[in-house]
Parts: C-alpha cells; sequence; structure tokens
C-alpha cells in the first residue's frame, strides 16, 4: 500500500496548478481538433490534402533538419574542444556559450536582423574584402534563417555533447593508438562511437525544438520559409479559427512528443 | 603537415570562429544602442545616450513597468510551488514520481505556441485575457520548470543524515525543515528564483496570446515595433534586457548555486 507523508502534499499546489491552468487548457485546444466547427476529422483532412499547409509542414520539417546537420558540423568540434581543454579554456568556451544561452530569443534574433540587412555589418564585411560586389540578401530568406536558428540552437547540442565527451575515457583512444591506429582512424573506430550517444541527444535536442520555433522565422524568413509554429499563431490571432490550428497543434506536438521518447533512451541503441 | 595537427589547428580557428559568431551580434547591438545617429547604422558615427533618453517615453516605462508586476509575483509564485514539489518529489518512494515530474516539467517539452494558443482560448472565456493576473498565472506555469530542476538539484546534494540527526536529536520535522534543510538548499531556492525572473521577463511567445492592450509586458511591444518601423531605441530596449540577465546570471553565480558557472 503506498503511503503518504505529510511533505507530500507540499507537492500538491505545483501539480494542481499544472493539471488546472496547463494540462486542462491545451487538452481542450487539442480536442478542437476534432470538435471545431463540428465533430469529425475534417480539420485533419484539411491540413494534409491542401497544398499550403503540407508545404509549411514540409519546410518546417526541412529548415529544422538543415539547422540540426549544420549545429552538428560546428558545435561537434567546439564541444570536442570544451571537453578535452584545460580548465580556463573550458570556462571561458562554455562562458561564450552560455551567455547567449540565457539572452532572450527576442534580442538575438533582433542582432541578427541589424547584422543581415542590406546595408548591415556582414554586407559591408563582405564588399568591403570585395567577395561581393553588391549588398547579398541575406534576410527574410532562408539563408538568413538558417544562420540565426544554427547560432540560436548551438547551445543546446554543444552542451549535451559536452557532458558525454568529458566522460569518455582517454585510455581508449591511447590503447587504439598503441595498437597502431593512426589518429585519424582512432578517432572514428574509437571515440566518435563514444560520442554517438551525446551526438544523438543533442542532434534530437536541437530537431525537436526547432519544429515549434516561432520568432526567429516570423522575423527573418521570408514567404516561402514559414513554420508551422506562424501557421498556428497567423491562425488562431488574425484568422480566427480553432480547428485548423489545433490539428496543426496536434501533429507539432505528436512529432515533439514522439521524439522526445526517443531522446529520453538514447544509450538504448547504442550499448 | 601530420593530418591530426591539421585537424587540431581546424578546431581551433572553428572555435574562435563560433566564438566571433556566438558574442558579436550582441555586441553590435549593445554598441548600437549608444549611436548619435537616428537609424541602426554600424559602427555609429558617435556617442550619444539619445535612446536611452527615449525609453522614458510613457509606453516603454508603461510596459517595462508591466514586465516588472508581472515577473516578481510569477517568480516568487513558480520558486514557492518548484520548492514544495521538489520536497515531495524528492523523498524516496513518493508515489508516482516520474510521472508527476513529467507533468511539472511538460511547459519545457510542449512548444510554447501550443501553450500560447491555448491559453489564448481558455483565459479569453473565463475574463483572464487581456489582464495582468492572466500573465503573472502564465508565467508562473512556465518558470514551474526551471524552479523544480534546481531546487530538485540542490536537494539531491543534502545529506539526507543531516536530518535523520537532527530528527533523533529531537527536532520537530518543521523545525528540521527550517534549521537544516532549508539553509543546506537555500542558495537553491535563490538561484531558482533568479533563473525564473529572467524566464518571465524575456518571455514572449506566450505572452504574445495573453497579453492585451491594458497589460503588455515590454517584449511584446519589442515585438510590434521591430515588424513595423525599427529605430536604435529597440536596441536600448534589447541591451536592458541583455544586461537585465546578464546581471541575474551574475548574482546566480555569486550568491547562488553556481549552476551559471558549469
Amino acid at each position: 500500500m503506498m503511503e503518504l507523508k505529510r511533505s507530500d502534499w507540499l507537492g500538491l499546489p505545483a501539480i494542481l496548478l499544472l493539471l488546472g491552468i496547463f494540462v486542462l487548457p491545451v487538452s481542450l485546444f487539442m480536442l478542437k481538433s476534432v470538435t471545431d466547427p463540428v465533430v469529425g476529422i475534417q480539420n485533419f483532412a484539411q491540413v494534409t490534402k491542401d497544398s499550403l499547409y503540407a508545404k509549411v509542414l514540409w519546410n518546417t520539417v526541412l529548415i529544422s533538419g538543415t539547422t540540426t546537420l549544420i549545429t552538428l558540423v560546428i558545435g561537434y568540434p567546439v564541444a570536442y574542444t570544451m571537453a578535452h581543454a584545460s580548465g580556463r579554456l573550458r570556462r571561458l568556451l562554455i562562458f561564450v556559450v552560455l551567455i547567449p544561452f540565457w539572452t532572450s530569443l527576442l534580442v538575438r534574433t533582433f542582432s541578427w536582423m541589424i547584422l543581415l540587412q542590406p546595408k548591415g555589418v556582414v554586407n559591408d564585411i563582405l564588399i568591403g574584402i570585395g567577395l561581393i560586389h553588391q549588398p547579398a540578401e541575406l534576410i527574410f530568406n532562408r539563408t538568413g534563417l538558417l544562420i540565426a536558428m544554427v547560432q540560436v540552437q548551438l547551445p543546446f547540442l554543444i552542451f549535451p555533447l559536452f557532458s558525454v565527451m568529458s566522460k569518455i575515457d582517454g585510455a581508449y583512444v591511447r590503447a587504439s593508438a598503441n595498437l597502431g591506429a593512426s589518429p585519424i582512424t582512432s578517432f572514428w573506430r574509437v571515440y566518435f562511437p563514444l560520442s554517438l550517444p551525446g551526438v544523438s541527444t543533442g542532434a534530437m535536442l536541437v530537431f525537436v525544438t526547432s519544429l515549434g520555433y516561432f520568432v526567429t522565422p516570423a522575423l527573418l524568413g521570408g514567404l516561402r520559409d514559414m513554420m508551422i509554429a506562424q501557421l498556428i499563431e497567423e491562425q488562431v490571432a488574425d484568422v480566427g479559427t480553432w480547428g485548423v490550428p489545433a490539428a496543426l497543434s496536434v501533429i507539432l506536438l505528436v512529432g515533439t512528443a514522439l521524439l522526445f521518447t526517443i531522446v529520453k533512451r538514447p544509450n538504448a541503441r547504442t550499448r | 603537415m601530420p593530418r591530426h595537427i591539421l585537424w587540431g589547428s581546424l578546431r581551433g580557428v572553428i572555435c574562435v570562429l563560433v566564438a566571433v559568431y556566438m558574442l558579436i551580434p550582441l555586441a553590435i547591438v549593445v554598441i548600437i544602442s549608444f549611436s548619435s545617429a537616428p537609424f541602426l547604422t554600424f559602427p555609429p558615427p558617435g556617442f550619444s545616450m539619445q535612446w536611452y533618453r527615449a525609453l522614458r517615453d510613457p509606453v516603454w516605462l508603461q510596459t517595462l513597468g508591466t514586465s516588472a508586476t508581472v515577473m516578481l509575483p510569477a517568480a516568487a509564485a513558480a520558486t514557492a510551488l518548484g520548492l514544495g514539489a521538489a520536497l515531495a518529489l524528492e523523498r524516496p518512494g513518493f508515489p508516482a514520481a516520474p510521472a508527476i515530474r513529467a507533468l511539472l516539467m511538460s511547459p519545457l517539452i510542449i512548444p510554447v505556441i501550443i501553450t500560447g494558443a491555448a491559453f489564448y482560448s481558455v483565459f479569453k472565456s473565463i475574463g483572464l485575457q487581456g489582464t495582468v493576473s492572466g500573465l503573472i498565472l502564465a508565467d508562473t506555469v512556465l518558470c514551474v520548470p526551471y524552479a523544480l530542476a534546481t531546487i530538485s538539484a540542490s536537494l539531491q546534494m543534502v545529506d539526507p543524515r543531516m536530518a535523520k540527526a537532527s530528527a533523533s536529536l529531537g527536532a520537530k520535522p518543521m523545525t528540521t525543515f527550517r534549521r537544516v534543510v532549508l539553509p543546506s538548499i537555500s542558495s537553491g531556492v535563490l538561484s531558482s528564483f533568479l533563473f525564473a525572473l529572467v524566464i518571465s521577463f524575456d518571455e514572449l511567445v506566450v505572452s504574445l496570446f495573453v497579453s492585451g492592450p491594458e497589460a503588455r509586458p515590454v517584449t511584446v511591444q519589442m515585438w510590434s515595433n521591430i515588424r513595423g518601423d525599427v529605430d536604435p531605441t529597440i536596441a536600448a530596449l534589447a541591451t536592458v534586457l541583455f544586461t537585465f540577465a546578464l546581471l541575474m546570471l551574475l548574482l546566480e553565480a555569486l550568491f547562488g548555486r553556481g549552476e551559471a558557472k558549469k
């Protein structure tokens, strides 16, 4: 028989708040996907049939996937350096990644708007070094969106990867070197497989959180880069319908939940 | 040149470039906020505090006031709720602990756009939409996961033998809690409060749905200005937000659990 102690009741207020002011509203909203305007699956049918919705869903997956890939390529060497550097360099790198992590998303997206505009710093530099002659279009398109999203998401990749890498026993790599493996071979055959749990956790985290991005694509993306969250916002706030955005939210949530359950046991596959 | 030295120097170059990539955009916003030019140009032609003086405009004072009115009670409430939940959940043998922890962490996992839309639809029907109370309630829910995670982590550091010793010496449970447990997790509680302040102050997406003309936090006002006419006032505000987060992190590193240093 379960036995409750007096201190257990301290958890009750938080549980009640979350049930009443989170689970209930989210469930009621989700429910509208099959009840608004009438009971049925018409909203899901519309979302899958209409080419606009299909395109936005595809964009969302594509932009999130590209962000994840670029983040991985850039983040892996940084996490590696962080994990195997001396105390001072390590602290410096953590600081560099942590400061933007704690800065509001709006502020960071705004900073990219300033940098990437036609007369912005990036274009000034590119023209200054003679790489281009006319301002490149870096904003309100896929390029600008990806530049900002990768920056925002890098910490979500670097920190899980760093925590896995810093626990890797250097003896394995040394052993493979003693057995005659070249540094490249021992990296790919020994170190990289050991770091895979961090890679999968970090990459999945970046991908999943990218799926729900709203602020960055709304400010930096072009019309053709619309993502699912923008569509939900537009439908609720501007159009004032509930069925279709609720259906889109169900799709987003199911995708997010499925991927999160995979992240939860990243070691199952590699061990 | 051997390939591993090449790889080593490539790694160095990537790290420097990433540091530039992560920090320079923020640095440029801070510099532009002190610009004497009437538009967002870099480098600024001269130094001026005009954009900070522009913050005395009633619109900004009012929205900054709203943000402050929302973040203090929301952070306090979330910390209190998170403390209670952490104390309950950290007891070995607490029933259904993983499920309840998942429930309390769920606002962190569910995309904020869904939370925003859901709050909008429910708050509208119960008269909370567009009110300060609605914003406080929303931010409290969003901050609970951070509070729970931070305080749980510091509770795990407390040696359970300390509480046992205090109890066996005759202290009542409340006395043990007040004199033994609470002092050892006070820095975790402070960290939780500081983090919650930052989360609430920076919150935008859910606030876009929950706010109204009567109750508008500064981030929502910034959002609508950014989408219209952008002037360096936004850079000044961005600097204010950035400095606030930095200050809280610093306080946290000095007096809190030191999570920020990790």
